[in-house]
């Protein structure tokens, strides 16, 4: 067990849990399926008004995702100020930038990431985010080992 | 969204902001550390995330009739095809390049991990390229 979890498990248990509140609350109360990626989109749809982004599913959408994201925001400080925030990443920037680019054109491409086809389709057992979920576990995989051979992220 | 809805789309943010933190899945670090086969907690992340979940969605429409304050439960049906597929391996690809996905690039901004607005704006961009240059059919 501690080889595979150097750091603990509860933690993680307790985090993911606190995570699965939050979306399961946000359902129950409003019947909204909490995935964090659609936000990057539907920001979009304030200075672009390109027929993609002034769809409804983004318009009608940004104000509950900004309060959302907002809150994901103040959550994450209450943690911050309570428990300590780790030492900022040492990730150089142009692999955050170029990852964070490809991250987000990849899930709004295939429509989810890890909170949309990872919480959310798990959870409402969808087998195309069952087959998202490997592709995007397999090509990470591949890639941060990839990354870090060539002297990249640690 | 209405006024009675936004007490509760605040609280699940601040629990699902709160839960990334915690859990330490907003640093970097610990995401690329389980994919690089040093620590396997973030499975223990999504599974808690998971069944907790499942257990709203699938009880609550049963339970509830309708959410307690709004008219229907949303349905987010995902399809099978190729975008899904491609977008997830580029997702990947992205995602085990720095280590950072959507909604910790959210929350970290509360944690004050300045270098991670990197990532948070390249996701900005990333989103805005996907919808510039390959919208798909729009409805």
């Amino acid at each position: 067990m501690e080889n595979l979890f150097p750091f603990g498990v509860w933690h993680y248990l307790l985090g993911g849990c606190l995570i699965g509140a939050g979306i399961a609350l946000l359902f129950v109360g409003t019947g909204l399926i909490g995935g964090a990626s659609t936000l990057f989109s539907s920001v979009c749809s304030f200075f672009s008004q390109r027929p993609f982004f002034q769809q409804d599913r983004f318009v009608g959408s940004r104000g509950w995702r900004l309060v959302y994201a907002l809150g994901m925001v103040l959550g994450a400080l209450l943690v911050s100020v309570t428990a300590g925030a780790g030492p900022a990443t040492a990730v150089p920037w142009f692999l955050l930038l170029l990852g964070g680019f490809l991250a987000g054109f990849g899930a709004r491409l295939g429509n989810g990431c890890t909170s949309g086809h990872g919480v959310c389709g798990l959870a409402s057992l969808q087998l195309p985010s069952l087959f998202a979920v490997c592709t995007f576990l397999a090509t990470a995989f591949v890639t941060a080992n990839v990354v870090r051979g060539l002297g990249g992220a640690r | 969204m209405n006024a009675r809805t936004m007490p509760f789309v605040l609280a699940a943010g601040v629990l699902f902001g709160a839960g990334l933190a915690l859990s330490t899945m907003i640093r970097p670090e610990i995401v690329l550390g389980f994919l690089h086969f040093e620590d396997q907690g973030l499975l223990l992340v999504l599974g808690g995330a998971v069944v907790v979940t499942l257990l709203a969605y699938q009880f609550a429409p049963r339970l509830l009739g309708r959410p307690l304050a709004a008219e229907k439960f949303a349905a987010h049906p995902a399809v099978l095809d190729r975008r899904t597929i491609a977008g997830a391996a580029i997702f990947g690809i992205g995602w085990g390049m720095c280590g950072v996905c959507p909604g910790p690039a959210v929350a970290s901004l509360g944690a004050g991990n300045w270098p991670v607005l990197w990532a948070f704006a390249g996701m900005f961009a990333g989103a805005w390229a996907q919808g510039r240059f390959s919208p798909g059919r729009v409805a």
